[in-house]
């Protein structure tokens, strides 16, 4: 994936996000560590980039099936039409939407189960993401504070 | 956001004129379809975003003029949010984007609806032979600081409450206050508006919020500003809250508990009803087009304080109207939904779908004839509603029999004017107030 390739400025200490990846079509993060990073702010990072690499497999693996499964759909039905795969001019031939609809349907039906549980997967990552992602912010607030009351006492 | 004459319109659209601008603008929008297709290959909402549709076009046209040595069409591409990008379009930028081209659909009405190829597989022309040397300091390029600006803001914010839905939700909810037998006063109005206006955003935000991985997928909701990461997640949601506690704090105190009470089940029905029944099961249209039918109750109950056969009239115009609206937009979408994981009923039960869309249409005749029976409007109104009534049971009727996508894209066109034009009929013909007329007892 792009994302080991890629190399932040120095100065830089935000996340970075990349273009939409070929297969899966998600934009990969490149997670910033800042030095003092706290075991709560590691803890999120590591959701985070786990939660971005199960989705990345999930999408890249469900649209590459989906293009292969299509081509061999559309393969099937001209041969079984009895029709060249090719047309004179080299296009390659196709199918209309309605007789790709039998195809659609299925795809949907056979993957049902595999969505049902990437869905529960990513809405339970997202919400514990959020929930990390509030109490990092309340535990840098709170640590500025913290400094502040330090450098008024001093 | 750029000025555009759909950010002006769209600050317009308040009260129940609103629906008079909107027609004028879809009208406009109906004249160039070609150019418009490709924005109707979209999934989670049913509303074009006519910005997106100008930027597109531009594009478009700027991309034709400059020769590309490719073997494909050239392809408009999905430029990303202006705030994040000030540099313009460089050639390599868009040769880079072209590996997600938007739907080739969009470019000529004679184009064969298979070649969507927009699964994005292709390899970019261009790249892959005389600028590969360059290819990783571009790719690099295209690399963003996920760093908040503070101007970027409201423009991000508009897209996460998805603004011009949220302008067409409190506009139906303006129509619904304005129909309404009572007298039209002005601060209830606007609490209403802002209300309202409110709890839409905060739906909506909490609805991208829930579907990032899906909608980077498909081509219309790819850049949403979460999807793009320009918001975290985190501020997302608390925008959200700071639209829905506002928002219906307001229609419930400053309103009435009933008017809040309607926007916090609505808010709750969109959110973690519907959304996540969009990948689970096809009744996921039926619960959509009730969150549709909301608003209009909402601004009944906001000026007549109660629920009464007139407010459940609107409501089911509006619930009916989803159908034709929704099925027709659904069938040419049909292999996104199928890729994504999209429960519809285009993709598993597609006889289903026609027949549904139909059978709406004709309760959108029965309901106006109803309408007059219930005291809402005048006898008149279903006469002068016939013509655009029969009109669309009629595109309603050939989809059924043609199932096809001209047919599916003729009923999606209409149902787009039919909508305002049929609620500004029913504003004219409104039943006038109480003057000793016998048309039976007010609200």
């Amino acid at each position: 994936m792009a994302v080991s390739r890629f190399c932040p400025p120095r100065k830089s200490c935000h996340d970075w996000i990349g273009p939409p990846d070929k297969h899966s079509n998600l934009q990969p993060v490149h997670f910033y560590i800042p030095e003092n990073e706290s075991p709560l702010e590691q803890k999120l990072r590591e959701l985070r980039q786990e939660t971005q690499e199960r989705n990345q497999q999930f999408w890249a693996n469900q649209n590459l099936t989906f293009l292969k499964e299509k081509e061999e759909f559309i393969d099937s039905r001209l041969k079984a039409k009895g029709l060249e795969l090719r047309a004179e001019s080299g296009q390659k031939a196709t199918l209309n939407a309605e007789e790709m609809a039998d195809f659609y349907k299925e795809f949907l039906s056979k993957n049902f189960r595999k969505h049902m549980y990437c869905n529960r997967d990513w809405y339970k990552r997202n919400l514990a993401i959020t929930f990390f992602m509030g109490k990092v912010a309340l535990e840098r607030i709170w640590n500025k504070l913290r400094l502040k009351q330090k450098k008024t006492s001093n | 956001m750029a000025a555009s004459p759909h950010t002006l319109s769209s600050r317009v659209l308040t009260g129940w004129v609103g629906g008079c601008v909107w027609y004028l603008e879809r009208r406009a929008l109906q004249e160039s379809p070609r150019r418009f297709l490709h924005l109707l290959r979209n999934v989670n909402q049913q509303w074009v975003t006519f910005q997106h549709f100008n930027f597109l076009r531009h594009m478009y046209v700027t991309q034709l003029n400059r020769s590309f040595n490719q073997q494909i069409k050239p392809k408009p591409e999905p430029v990303p949010s202006p705030f994040l990008e000030k540099a313009s379009l460089d050639e390599a930028k868009t040769e880079i984007y072209k590996m997600r081209p938007l739907s080739p659909a969009s470019l000529s009405l004679s184009r064969k609806p298979n070649e969507k190829e927009s699964i994005e597989l292709e390899p970019t022309p261009v790249i892959e032979g005389s600028i590969a040397v360059g290819t990783e300091t571009k790719e690099e390029k295209q690399w963003k600081e996920m760093k908040l600006r503070v101007d970027d803001l409201p423009g991000i914010l508009a897209r996460l409450s998805k603004i011009k839905l949220t302008a067409l939700v409190v506009s139906t909810t303006s129509a619904g206050f304005a129909l309404a037998p009572a007298p039209f006063d002005w601060p209830c109005f606007l609490l209403t508006f802002v209300g309202t206006g409110l709890a839409s955003c905060a739906a909506n935000s909490i609805n991208q919020f829930f579907e990032v991985p899906f909608d980077s997928n498909m081509n219309r909701t790819k850049n949403r500003p979460l999807v793009r990461g320009q918001i975290s997640p985190l501020l997302a949601v608390s925008f959200a809250a700071c639209c829905a506690v506002p928002g219906v704090a307001l229609l419930t105190w400053g309103v009435n508990p009933l008017t809040g009470a309607l926007g916090l089940f609505n808010i709750f029905l969109y959110t973690c009803c519907y959304t996540p029944l969009k990948r689970i099961s096809i009744a996921n249209t039926w619960v959509g087009a009730v969150v549709g039918a909301i608003p209009p109750l909402m601004g009944w109950t906001a000026a007549t304080g109660s629920l009464d056969a007139g407010a459940f009239l609107l409501g089911g115009i509006l619930y009916s109207w989803q159908f034709p609206h929704f099925n027709a937009l659904s069938w040419g979408l049909r292999e996104d939904y199928s890729r994504g994981g999209y429960c519809m009923m285009s993709v598993t039960h597609p006889d289903l779908c026609r027949r549904v869309a139909l059978r709406h249409c004709l309760a959108l005749v029965a309901m106006s004839a109803a309408a007059p029976a219930l005291d809402v409007t005048t006898w008149t109104f279903p006469v002068i509603a016939l013509p655009i009534n029969l009109y669309i049971s009629y595109l309603g009727f050939r989809f059924y029999r043609d199932a096809d996508r001209k047919s599916s894209r003729k009923l999606f066109f209409c149902s787009l004017w039919h909508l305002p034009l049929f609620l500004l009929l029913m504003l004219t013909c409104k039943r006038p107030a109480a003057q000793g007329d016998a048309g039976g007892p007010q609200s």
